[in-house]
């Protein structure tokens, strides 16, 4: 919203300056967001009268032009097409300075220029550039460009919450300075324009739910081609409207002064009465912007006999448009109920400055004013004979009296205002209030639209008061202690210990290209934006695993060539058994995931180290360090992104049974390839809620007796896990062996076809005695026989 | 020999063992330093190569930034909470004071899913972290359904949100984080505390002025802009828009499942990526988002 200042002065004679009316209101919640002046700083262009005009003697699209300065008469070129005698425009005289341009004598091809005719753009008033800016016939040569075109005004841009339709006008905003100043508020001078014709239009509101009020008057005889005055013209342009047509500009105008919204329709064209009321399924409408639209029972249209003529509150309807051949007007100034109004130019894609208006709130005592206001603008560009103003009135908003308690207000604001304070901010904002013991009781004003319950008296009040006069204080609160819980794992946590394995964390959009999704998760039917902001953007990711391979070809791209990146981040599936609870939505699992992935060597490039790429058991390590103590246990599975061969899921704390954390692997090559990666990638992805308990450590005492270690060196089928051989002695453990491990693998020539060698660590140890070899050795035989008996290995010769 | 002479000889040739002892251990000490320092000086290292093994990772700066500010809240007793993204009109909307076609929604464009809640309206992404206030509130007050009083509620809830928009200053996805703080008697003042003291400590100055100026939010009434002013460094003297706040409108009071008559309170909901940039001194926001280990690895 733009207020033009000598505007707003018309209606309120502040004493600030703009700079401190600017923070003023910004500080009472009218931000205003800018505050520019109309016309860039120019000096030396003065109104041009010219005289005459001749052809260049050497240039076709040149003009040499006699022009009468107010004082004395010069020579200029010029340039632009629209140039002729009599008309008057802006003269740069020589000297004068437009931005970085200093004006001098010059010669053009030849003829002696003293100055030049300028263009609006040339001035920097607006973009246009088709010709000399043409300046009222009436202006007076010699005169400051500045005095002529008012242009040492200052333009304030206002970015109006919705609560505040009341100030989407000229004068709302004047109240409020007012109130804010202290000053009066000025009156529009708005007398009943005398009816001179009996001319009436008949109309009539079928649904007062939606429309409350209607007041309308016919004009006879206007002359719609009339042109604009430039006073209006410069007023509605410094209020950010462009300048159309005479009618359409008074009705603009009264909107942009007043807030009130109006319609001009071509009397001749109505198709009897007028009525108001909701759609009808099918009905069509070719609205003024060119669009049509289909409307419905949930529409609020004006009809007349040939149905829709257009959309109430949001805009007219071509059929009935008032042009500039048309000589007999009807004049509408209506109240639409807001929720009649909104959302409904929103649903055809649209918004104009009516629905705007109407949707948040018009004044619905001013139908009648703004209909006197716009008939006495009219008759003064336009003339023609108005009729009576037949105003009907069937249903308006209740103004319901607000209580507000003097106490609640000072609890809730936390301030010592008093009850003469209050009724001071009462007064300055102009609003009927009656007190009441401890209470005052406000009708709010008809142009008010958000003061119905006790809270909003109190914002006004504090705004008022002034925020800045609200105490800041410390905060207060019981000193109770407050520890996380030792078994449990923050988020942050895990970051750091991601970190700490030389992960370096992203953060990706949550929406992606659904091949990622059917690629890496074999997900075909992901949750789907039904408004994505690119069709890249249309899915909602089930796996971080996508946005992960775009982080590595990002900085591979950028000739990184080790690349290491993690996320914490929900992902999204569909899910019918997920039902609404506290903290969930039916129909979805939103679980929050740690997803990593590793490119190019294993170690950063090193003096002393063999250069390798990473590989499964380097992001192993990884996971084991991170989720350590909790112990992780690995199963070959296949996964739809992940190499067949060579991936596995995870699950925690080695119970086979238990749900699976999630998975690790290498990217499947068929996916490197695709994705234009040129090394292996590992990848894993867990449930991060999974990995937040942690055990609180229990002590279990050391033996004092020594540990005796046996190897064992197995030959088995090469197709069986070593996590296989760990199982089985978990089964039937011998009670001294305390731990068994994996220390060696083998395969190669020298052994049998289809067998590997694997060479396990047993360490013994009893808590009350030390072990003679003998015990040892049968502990031993005892599990080299289990591992025969179950699993069919040889003890390697 | 004589007793004498014996006694004479035997003590020379003691002394002379004893000399040419020390003179053979003397010999062998030396032996074995110069040994040692042939071989420390052969050990010797080139002690600026760089060191071995696994480097180090880092976070990303708006986690640095989400768990300052919950270190900074929790140490005035302020909770965490989290919750779904993907979201219901109710929870995102309703609840809180923002009902279907009413203008304010379009201060939020919001993305909807292909998914509908139990009223067949569309799920939506959450457009701000609000819903977690209710969320977070209902369960408090259910937890306490049966105690004469409902202890405070005092929580943060920090995530992800989503709006349609998308250029140079808005991301479609982007992290707030809410605040709310209930009690009987929590007041705008202590909003003004509250918060102010939280953007002193988060960028450990004093010399910062914080404005809080009417707005209008649903949700909450009287309702804030908080602008923030430095003291000193490049953008000294600027006020910059940061968070909205508010007092708890009575209507949400009453979603929470509280009588807005006895509980009041206060709420507000600021960017961590406008908090980060400012911190950090960080002028693109899309940095944040496409994975540039150049510009993510400052942060470790």
């Amino acid at each position: 919203m733009n207020i033009p200042e000598n505007w707003l002065k018309s209606f309120v004679n502040y004493k600030l300056d703009i700079g401190k009316l600017a923070h003023l209101l910004t500080m009472s919640g009218l931000e205003v967001e800018s505050c520019a002046p109309v016309a860039p700083p120019f000096s030396g262009v003065v109104v041009g009268e010219i005289l005459a005009v001749e052809r260049h003697p050497h240039a076709d699209k040149l003009t040499v032009c006699t022009v009468n300065t107010g004082q004395d008469r010069r020579q200029v070129v010029c340039g632009a097409p629209n140039v002729r005698a009599g008309m008057k425009v802006p003269l740069a005289t020589v000297g004068a300075v437009l931005g970085s341009l200093e004006i001098k004598n010059t010669k053009l091809r030849g003829v002696d220029s003293q100055g030049m005719l300028c263009s609006a753009r040339e001035l920097g008033l607006s973009d246009d550039h088709a010709g000399l800016l043409e300046l009222a016939a009436d202006a007076t040569p010699g005169q400051d460009l500045y005095q002529a075109l008012a242009l040492d005004e200052q333009v304030l841009t206002l970015k109006l919450t919705p609560n505040r339709a009341d100030c989407l006008s000229v004068l709302g905003i004047a109240r409020e300075v007012a109130a804010l100043s202290g000053e009066k508020l000025i009156p529009c001078e708005i007398k009943p324009v005398a009816e001179k014709s009996p001319a009436q239009h008949p109309f009539k509101i079928t649904d007062a739910e939606g429309c409350g009020r209607f007041a309308g008057r016919v004009i006879r005889n206007v002359n719609a081609a009339a042109t604009t005055p430039v006073w209006m013209r410069q007023r509605l342009e410094r209020a950010g409207q462009r300048s159309i047509a005479a009618l359409v500009d008074v009705t603009n105008y009264v909107m942009l002064e007043l807030g009130r919204p109006l319609h001009v329709y071509d009397q001749d064209k109505l198709k009897g009465a007028i009525d108001v009321r909701w759609g009808r399924q099918g009905e069509k409408l070719l609205l003024l912007n060119g669009q049509e639209v289909e409307v419905d029972p949930g529409v609020l249209c004006i009809t007349d006999d040939s149905g829709p003529i257009g959309l109430a509150g949001i805009m007219g309807g071509e059929s009935t448009k008032a042009g500039s051949d048309t000589q007999n007007i009807f004049l509408e100034s209506a109240f639409f109920f807001p929720e009649a109004i909104a959302g409904r130019a929103r649903r055809y894609n649209f918004t104009s400055d009516a629905a705007h208006r109407f949707e948040r709130g018009v004044d619905f005592d001013n139908n009648v004013e703004g209909i006197e206001r716009a008939t006495q603008l009219i008759l003064e560009i336009c003339g023609g004979e108005p009729g009576p103003t037949v105003d009907r009135v069937e249903r308006l908003p209740a103004r319901k009296p607000v209580r507000m308690r003097v106490a609640r207000a000072k609890k809730i604001l936390g301030i010592a205002i008093d009850a003469s304070g209050i009724e001071a901010v009462f007064r300055r904002l102009a609003f009927a209030y009656q007190k009441d013991q401890d209470s005052f009781i406000v009708k709010p004003p008809t142009y008010r639209f958000d003061l119905e319950i006790e809270e909003d008296l109190i914002e006004e009040v504090a705004r008022v008061h002034g925020f800045d006069n609200i105490p800041a204080h410390p905060p207060h609160a019981l000193a109770k202690m407050r520890a996380s819980a030792e078994t449990q794992r923050s988020l942050h946590a895990l970051r750091e210990r991601v970190a700490a394995c030389d992960y370096q964390e992203t953060i990706n959009f949550a929406f992606v290209e659904s091949a990622w999704e059917a690629d890496l998760a074999g997900v075909t039917n992901p949750v789907r934006l039904l408004n994505p902001i690119a069709s890249q953007a249309g899915v909602m990711r089930s796996t971080l695993f996508g946005s992960l391979i775009a982080n590595l070809r990002t900085n591979h791209a950028r000739k990184l060539g080790r690349i290491r990146v993690f996320e914490i981040a929900r992902v999204y599936l569909r899910d019918i058994a997920a039902v609404d609870g506290p903290l969930s939505v039916a129909g979805l699992r939103q679980p929050l995931r740690v997803a990593g992935a590793a490119y190019g060597q294993a170690l950063d490039e090193q003096w002393g180290n063999p250069s390798r790429a990473v590989d499964f058991f380097d992001v192993k390590a990884d996971l084991e360090a991170i989720c350590a103590p909790r112990r992780l246990r690995f199963e070959a599975a296949a996964h739809p992104a992940l190499h067949p061969g060579r991936s596995a899921r995870v699950s925690i704390d080695g119970n086979a049974g238990d749900e699976p954390v999630g998975w690790l692997g290498e990217l499947h090559p068929r996916w490197q390839q695709k994705y234009e990666l040129p090394q292996p990638v590992v990848l894993f992805e867990l449930e991060a809620e999974r990995l937040a308990e942690v055990p609180l450590p229990r002590l279990t005492r050391p033996s004092r007796f020594p540990p005796v270690v046996r190897d064992i060196a197995l030959l088995v089928d090469a197709g069986l896990s070593a996590q296989a051989f760990l199982d089985a002695v978990q089964a039937e453990r011998p009670a001294i062996v305390q731990e068994v491990k994996v220390f060696d693998l083998y395969q190669g020539q020298n052994l049998p076809a289809g067998r590997k060698s694997l060479a396990f660590r047993v360490v013994m140890q009893d808590t009350e005695r030390t072990l003679t070899d003998g015990e040892a050795d049968a502990a031993r035989d005892a599990l080299v026989e289990l591992w025969g008996r179950s699993l069919g290995a040889k003890v390697r010769a | 020999m004589s007793v004498a002479e014996k006694k004479y000889a035997g003590k020379a040739y003691n002394s002379a063992l004893e000399k040419i002892e020390a003179a053979l251990e003397a010999r062998r000490g030396a032996l074995v330093l110069a040994k040692m320092e042939a071989r420390l000086a052969e050990e010797a290292l080139d002690v600026t190569l760089p060191g071995r093994g696994r480097g180090r990772g880092g976070l990303h700066p708006i986690s640095r930034t989400w768990r300052r500010i919950e270190e900074i809240f929790g140490s005035i007793g302020f909770e965490v909470a989290d919750g779904p993204e993907i979201e219901t009109d109710w929870y995102n909307f309703t609840a809180l004071n923002n009902p279907e076609n009413h203008p304010a929604r379009s201060m939020q464009d919001t993305f909807y899913v292909d998914l509908n809640d139990a009223e067949g309206k569309p799920l939506l992404l959450r457009t701000h972290t609000s819903p977690m206030q209710v969320r977070y509130a209902k369960m408090w007050v259910e937890r306490f359904r049966h105690a004469e009083k409902v202890p405070a509620i005092k929580v943060i809830a920090p995530g992800r949100t989503y709006r349609v928009d998308s250029d140079a200053t808005h991301s479609p996805m982007f992290h707030q984080v809410e605040g709310l703080w209930i009690d009987e008697d929590v007041s705008f003042a202590d909003l003004k505390g509250v918060y102010t003291d939280f953007l002193r400590r988060f960028f450990e100055s004093d010399a910062l002025e914080v404005r809080f100026r009417p707005s209008y939010f649903p949700f909450t009434e009287p309702s804030a802009e908080i602008d923030l002013q430095f003291g000193a460094g490049p953008l000294k003297g600027r006020w910059l828009e940061l968070s909205g706040a508010g007092q708890v409108h009575p209507q949400v009071v009453r979603n929470f499942g509280l009588d807005p008559e006895r509980y009041i309170g206060f709420a507000f909901g600021s960017g961590l990526e406008r908090l980060t940039m400012l911190r950090y001194g960080i002028d693109d926001l899309r940095l944040f988002f496409d994975g540039d280990l150049r510009f993510l690895s400052q942060f470790s």
